[in-house]
């Protein structure tokens, strides 16, 4: 097979020009790609720390293969979601996080999935980095069955393994993911928390209250704020007294990240892993990234900002194409062989659009379950005292 | 050898003696506990059993426990397992959850329960509901414990009863000891439970000694969360209560009782899940039924007890309405006088009793 594809690639280099023409059927082989190169990024801004994380990272093929991979099937998932919600087959909250999907990507490329991570209500992204599959979150989002939580939780409430929601009270998460790294800490198992927060919820007192009781104990914790520069409606500037979200920590070392690169993003929280795991204790990274959607499905996001912000920031700094952009420039990777990604990626969301709107909905017995756990079989009162309905664990 | 002749002739009854080892007439090793040295006998013995036990709230650790009641316990099982917080409940109760969602079973120290307001978010929407809401796949094993409702003198932020709150919430049980055993046996079952325990003490209570039997100092001594207990039999009334308000219940029975009424107190022990049962077998002998608690009337636990009677079996067996005896509808004063009239008496629950009997 491979001297077969060599000669065909021979006969057709000597046809075409190697950089312009558009060959349909690719015959290049892997001898052809460059196999890892290495890209500068963009230097964070600090605090109270001696340096960064490095200038310049390293990406192999495979990697960027995945990353690709992984943020379009984000991408595509959320506006599938997009599509769903005006069609009403998705009801109540949806809130998307096409745009960030650097984010998402890379922070789970710089820890493992033995660690820990908890983030807020835009959560489709970190449910899929952190083992969901695209069924599963789609089949939550319509409430079926074969949701990731069985229906009963919706757009805000997924979890996985080691991932723990999915959470609907802004500024909640924080002190519990502190809590997951107490555990962490107390185990003994080298693990770490990573605790996602927005631009809104970074003034919340909690958080202010969590950064104290995490650095007074040297909790392996990893606070993000990932400000994408509007919360809800509020622009950073009429909410926050400070917008240098990275410094809110106060007595907790910093970094300013450019979240719309996931290399940027990775480097950074390589260099905020180890700083936990070497025991030192919390460390704050603030990722400026931008959502294309409004707040939320009922917000057209075009009120509080302009469709030209929204075009420029698509244009200039999408994380999808800039990665695109990298491999291509420096032959990681082929046109055709990312455009073949992407249909891969179309149709596994199509597959899941259409598991997810053909799935039945919980069965009604399902409805009184899941109150406690390992607790013996119980009654629930339904709506009027002779309806008594059952509850097992 | 001349008492084993005379057990010899004394026949069966000497026997079981034997047999219960009352050879010499000895008693069995009952002993006299303070609620606040069985709550912290409960912890103590826990924190052994199970390594992912820990206790963290305010002044837990070295200063012994704000009330005493973790005493000894930071310097037996150190820094790791008995944790000081800052004063920041929102925080430290967020943190709890976290712990207990990642494999960990915190018991969380409220100094009390007035300040657990500032955390409820955590006890309601993080803790109660996440069970469910992750359909099963995140279970939530927490403590919430600290003392409840009034004390005395501390006026009114200080001394509301919580019991009504937290008892609204599914995903949640909510347990009220009375005795040194209830504090003992619930919170080791709390303790063990694998789902967000509300454990409500009082502070009144902790220095009340109660006479606890053997049985009840074994290690392994578990009374069951949702079951109440019958202190007091009668055929009379039923009287229902809860924490502190036992007290003055069976108070008021030994006085009735010498007028001919003979009260059944019910201890609920626990607020959540309600031991309907037990009340409506009760009212269904003695056909009256009063309820006795701290709190305020409105939207409270007797509110709840009274409506389950009524939808329940138990209604067509009332020979008058059932009533509810709490506390005064009013913020608590801080006059002595004045507190003293904000919560039922002695005389109140005697006056309710004699009412509901001659209505």
């Amino acid at each position: 097979m491979r001297n077969m594809l060599a000669i065909i690639s021979n006969v057709l280099r000597g046809t075409a020009s190697r950089n312009g023409a558009r060959v349909v059927v690719s015959a290049r082989t892997y001898a052809d790609f460059t196999p890892q190169a290495s890209f500068d990024i963009k230097k964070c801004d600090v605090h109270k720390l001696e340096e960064g994380p490095p200038l310049q990272a390293v990406l192999t093929r495979e990697e960027g293969l995945q990353y690709y991979r992984t943020m379009q099937t984000m991408r595509r998932m959320e506006l599938k979601s997009d599509q769903l919600y005006k069609q009403k087959i998705i009801r109540g909250f949806c809130h998307l996080y096409d745009g960030q999907e650097a984010c998402a990507v890379g922070i789970e490329a710089g820890i493992n999935l033995t660690d820990h991570l908890i983030t807020a209500y835009r959560a489709h992204g970190y449910t899929l980095t952190r083992g969901g599959t695209v069924r599963e979150i789609m089949a939550e989002l319509t409430g079926r069955r074969g949701g990731i939580a069985k229906g009963k939780g919706g757009s805000m409430h997924m979890y996985t393994k080691h991932f723990y929601g999915g959470n609907g009270i802004v500024g909640a998460q924080v002190p519990l993911g502190a809590g997951v790294a107490l555990a962490c800490k107390y185990l003994g198992k080298n693990e770490l928390c990573v605790c996602l927060y927005g631009d809104g919820a970074a003034n919340q007192g909690q958080i202010f209250e969590t950064y104290n009781m995490a650095s007074l104990w040297k909790l392996p914790c990893i606070f993000i704020c990932e400000n994408n520069k509007y919360g809800m409606g509020t622009s950073v500037e009429r909410a926050a007294a400070s917008t240098d979200y990275f410094k809110r920590g106060d007595f907790i070392p910093g970094l300013r990240v450019d979240g719309m690169d996931v290399l940027c993003v990775r480097e950074a929280t390589k260099f905020a892993a180890e700083h936990c795991r070497s025991g030192k204790g919390p460390i704050l990274m603030e990722l400026q990234t931008y959502r294309y959607h409004g707040h939320s499905m009922s917000d057209p996001g075009i009120s509080y900002r302009t469709r030209e912000e929204i075009q420029e920031v698509r244009s200039k700094s999408d994380p999808i194409s800039m990665l695109k952009d990298r491999m291509l420039s420096n032959n990681m990777a082929s046109v055709e062989e990312l455009k073949e990604i992407d249909v891969e990626v179309r149709k596994e969301i199509e597959d899941a659009a259409q598991f997810a709107t053909t799935d039945p909905e919980p069965p009604l017995d399902d409805l009184c379950n899941h109150i406690f756990y390992n607790d013996p079989p119980m009654e629930v009162r339904g709506t009027n005292p002779w309806t008594k309905l059952k509850s097992v664990s | 050898m001349a008492s084993l002749r005379c057990l010899l002739r004394s026949g069966k009854t000497a026997v079981r003696a034997v047999l219960r080892r009352e050879f010499h007439g000895t008693p069995p090793a009952a002993v006299q506990v303070t609620v606040r040295d069985a709550l912290n006998q409960a912890m103590d013995e826990e924190l052994e059993r199970d390594e992912r036990v820990f206790l963290l709230g305010e002044e837990v650790a070295q200063y012994d426990g704000a009330y005493k009641v973790s005493r000894g316990l930071w310097k037996k099982y150190g820094d790791k397992r008995i944790i000081d917080t800052p004063i920041t409940e929102m925080g430290f109760a967020g943190i709890a959850v976290g712990a207990a969602m990642a494999g960990l079973r915190p018991i969380c120290e409220f100094m009390t329960f007035n300040f657990s307001m500032q955390a409820i978010d955590q006890v309601i929407n993080s803790a109660a509901k996440t069970y469910y809401m992750s359909a099963g796949r995140q279970s939530v094993p927490i403590v919430f414990r600290g003392p409840n409702g009034a004390s005395a003198g501390v006026a009114a932020q200080h001394s509301q009863c919580f019991a009504a709150w937290y008892g609204h919430c599914p995903g949640l049980k909510v347990v009220s000891p009375w005795s040194a055993e209830d504090a003992r046996g619930l919170l080791k079952s709390a303790i063990r439970d694998d789902n967000p325990v509300v454990f409500l003490e009082n502070e009144l209570m902790y220095g009340v000694p109660f006479e606890m039997s053997e049985e009840s100092q074994s290690k392994d001594f578990l009374i069951p969360i949702g079951k109440a207990k019958i202190e007091r039999q009668g055929n009379h009334i039923t009287v229902v209560s809860h924490s502190r308000m036992v007290s003055l219940c069976l108070d008021a029975a030994a006085v009735l009782a010498k007028e001919g009424i003979e009260c059944e107190v019910i201890n609920m022990r626990t607020i959540r899940p309600l031991d309907a049962e037990a009340i409506e077998t009760s009212v269904m002998k003695t056909n009256h039924l009063i309820t006795v608690e701290g709190g305020w009337p409105q939207f409270g636990v007797g509110g709840e007890i009274l409506a389950r009677i009524m939808e329940g079996p138990a209604f067509n067996y009332l020979d008058a309405p059932a009533v509810r005896v709490t506390g005064v509808d009013i913020p608590m004063p801080y006059a002595k006088i004045l507190e003293d009239n904000s919560v039922p008496q002695i005389k109140d629950i005697i006056f309710s009793v004699k009412k509901t009997l001659n209505a």
